[in-house]
């Protein structure tokens, strides 16, 4: 298939991965003292499981899987509010598919639609507008949620809906940003890390500047990763290329879809709707400052927060995490899945109790459902 | 065989009159239902069916009998309705068993509202596919719920079917070594149904798979007189069904993800949602497990009916500590393919 093949030839991968090898043993990366490259988005997690990168690549290396999944991310309490919402007379609940099955303390998206709320799996935001514009009697209310990625378009809906003049729709905003909890990460004197593979996506709105401190502050390469293999094994190579050179410098693997200063179209809409947040709780992670975004206030009459007095606007404290979970710890690259008490056991994909084994996304997940690694029955 | 009378209907749409035990039920079954379904064979308008068991009963066959409740939305879609898929959905599962499948029942659940001339086009639709698989609807059942307790309609049917002696297909015969076939091109019901809906916004020429597959297993029985077992496809996709057979087998099943048969729309279509083609539902694919010395004979019979001009085999059963299916992907590596877990969701991103 065109486009996608060439992206996933085995020959190319052949030499891609012997340079890796060359390089890891380069750069001192052996079976006991690994070097550790973090990818930071959950669909290079995705990829990685999938074509099964993680067992091709030398044993000197290991991939770090990163807090990139938008739904693993979300917090218990914010699923609380989002069911609250759902459970108020007249509302219909969009939301995107994934997020249906994320636990919360009380229920999930999924069994409250099951005892009666009306919840739609919408599959872009435009589609929850025109939902408020048929149902002109009803409250629709988007769920937001995801990286910068996913930030424009939920703009792009919402001035729609302001230029419209359409007053029964809101948005329930849990948009996040990538770089924070990067700083976040580093910050934390247990880390290990000694690269990363950025988000390609994200990257093509926000650019490449945003990660200058990672190379600046913290003295760590960084290569911006596209989502097919070939991708994802050339900025390994080139992660490694630097670590052995002795660089720290952010690159641009994907320059075929990435530009180097973003979509200025996009980040016109995103500064327009949107303001950073104080601060915004991350699953497994906790409070991280500026790590989120919340609408402005002239577009107040479209915040769901406001309107259903739920979340930040009822100065909420951070959600409790299940206890035993260590889904924290993974996302740090701490321990593997296969060490955390919970995994396997209560802790699955048809009954997930962290974050992480929630979407197909998060690690957990992903290890459990391509990796086979299991604890013993 | 005298022919009775065949009340018709005067109204356009089903009422909950259509329910009550009255005339206007009699009119609804004997216009939409009896006139289509009818067959000498199996008599009229008694309260049951009573069926000749035939020659291979006598000869010490089983009979196989099975059901199945349809309740797609929406009810047309390409290639396929609702009744193609209550008909062939029941035939599968039997065939799959190695049963030749003989009778059918039909029971109708009607919403309030539904629209005549759309039943009878279904009542024909599920004819035509049964004189196509060979079977007869032999007994039914209609009744009607206010508006709002079901969509439009929704069909259970049952089937029975004859095993002749010696017939003993089961999953748990999987040896080391035996080959896995399967009949075509995979995933296109699942895509055509998620399509239909309308919600992607995605145009394509996709259409459902949905086939009767008791000549195909016939003819692969005959020519792989060892074929150990088959399963249908359907939900839940090829991925459901192999590691059910993993795991009655005890073995491990290694896929070749070069192999798969699939068409360049299908993977787009997965490319852009985030689904995997090995999950997406079937509604005419099985898939086979015969011993390596007979895969070419089995190869050959069913290429040579027309719901098998594309199989192809696509991996291998082994012995191995834990019973899974695993893949060797096109790209060189490796990876488990799993049960799939709910339903299959898009991602965000």
């Amino acid at each position: 298939m065109k486009y996608l093949d060439e992206f996933r030839d085995p020959e190319l991968a052949g030499a891609l991965l012997d340079r890796i090898s060359r390089l890891v043993t380069e750069a001192g990366g052996t079976r006991e003292k690994p070097l550790y490259i973090m990818e930071i988005c959950g669909g290079h997690t995705h990829a990685i499981f999938r074509y099964g990168l993680d067992r091709m690549v030398p044993e000197g290396l290991e991939f770090i899987h990163g807090p990139g999944c938008p739904v693993c991310v979300l917090p218990m309490s914010r699923v609380d509010d989002c069911v609250d919402i759902a459970e108020r007379e007249g509302v219909i609940f969009c939301t995107f598919g994934d997020a249906m099955r994320v636990p919360g303390t009380r229920k999930s998206l999924m069994q409250a639609r099951a005892e009666g709320c009306d919840i739609r799996m919408v599959y872009s935001p435009l589609d929850a507008l025109a939902l408020a514009r048929r149902h002109p009697d009803r409250e629709v209310v988007f769920f937001g949620l995801g990286f910068e990625t996913t930030m424009p378009a939920t703009a792009v809906t919402l001035l729609r809906a302001h230029g419209e003049g359409v007053r029964n729709f809101t948005l329930f905003c849990n948009h996040v940003l990538v770089p924070p909890p990067i700083r976040a990460l580093l910050s934390d004197p247990d880390m290990r890390i000694d690269g990363f593979v950025g988000p390609g996506h994200v990257s093509m709105v926000i650019g490449n500047a945003p990660y200058n401190f990672v190379a600046d502050v913290f003295g760590k390469p960084l290569v911006v990763a596209g989502f097919e293999p070939l991708d994802l094994l050339q900025a390994v190579a080139m992660v490694l290329q630097q670590i052995v050179d002795g660089r720290a410098q952010i690159e641009n693997q994907y320059a075929r879809i990435v530009p180097e200063n973003g979509n200025p179209a996009a980040l016109k809409a995103i500064d327009t709707v949107f303001e950073v947040r104080a601060s915004f709780d991350w699953r497994g992670l906790g409070e991280i400052e500026n790590s989120g975004v919340k609408i402005r206030d002239a577009f107040r009459d479209f915040d769901a927060e406001v309107r259903f007095c739920v979340g930040y606007a009822l100065g909420e404290a951070s959600g409790r995490e299940p206890e035993g979970c260590r889904c924290g710890d993974v996302i740090k690259g701490q321990i593997k899945p296969l060490a955390c008490p919970k995994y396997g056991v209560e802790c699955r994909p048809e009954h997930p109790l962290g974050a992480l084994m929630v979407s197909s996304e998060g690690a957990c997940a992903a290890y459990f459902q391509y990796g086979g690694e299991r604890p013993a029955a | 065989m005298n022919k009775p009378y065949i009340h018709k209907i005067t109204s356009k749409t089903v009422t909950m009159a259509h329910g009550g035990g009255g005339k206007a039920m009699r009119d609804l079954i004997e216009d939409v239902f009896v006139s289509r379904f009818r067959n000498p064979e199996t008599g009229d308008m008694e309260d049951q069916a009573r069926l000749d068991p035939g020659d291979l009963i006598r000869a010490g066959g089983r009979l196989a009998f099975t059901t199945d409740g349809f309740v797609v939305d929406p009810l047309e879609f390409p290639g396929g309705d609702i009744g193609k898929l209550a008909v062939w959905g029941t035939v599968n599962d039997l065939a799959v068993g190695g049963a030749v499948p003989k009778w059918l029942s039909a029971a109708f659940i009607i919403e309030e509202g539904m629209d005549i001339e759309h039943l009878r086009a279904i009542a024909q639709s599920m004819r035509d596919a049964a004189d196509r698989a060979g079977v007869a609807i032999v007994t039914g059942d209609t009744k009607v719920v206010p508006r709002g307790a079901a969509d439009k309609v929704f069909i259970t049917t049952a089937g029975v079917g004859v095993i002749a002696p010696g017939v003993e297909l089961a999953a748990s015969k999987v040896q080391p070594g035996d080959v896995a076939i399967v009949n075509g091109f995979l995933g296109h019901h699942g895509a055509t149904i998620l399509q239909a809906r309308g919600d992607m916004q995605l145009e394509s020429d996709i259409i459902s798979d949905c086939a009767p597959l008791n000549a195909l297993m016939q003819a692969a029985m005959r020519a792989a007189p060892n074929l150990r077992c088959a399963r249908d496809a359907t939900r839940g996709g090829l991925a459901s069904a192999l590691n059910e057979i993993a795991a009655a087998s005890n073995l491990i099943i290694r896929l070749d993800e070069q192999a798969l048969p699939l068409k360049a729309d299908i993977r787009g279509f997965c490319e852009i949602l985030g689904f995997d083609p090995l999950y997406l539902a079937n509604e005419g694919r099985l898939v086979l497990f015969v011993p390596p010395s007979e895969a070419e004979a089995a190869l050959g019979a069913m290429r040579s009916v027309p719901e098998g001009v594309d199989s192809v085999i696509i991996g291998q059963a082994h012995s191995g500590k834990t019973p899974r299916v695993e893949m060797r992907t096109t790209f060189g590596g490796t990876r488990i393919v799993d049960m799939l877990v709910g339903e299959q969701l898009p991602r965000i991103c």
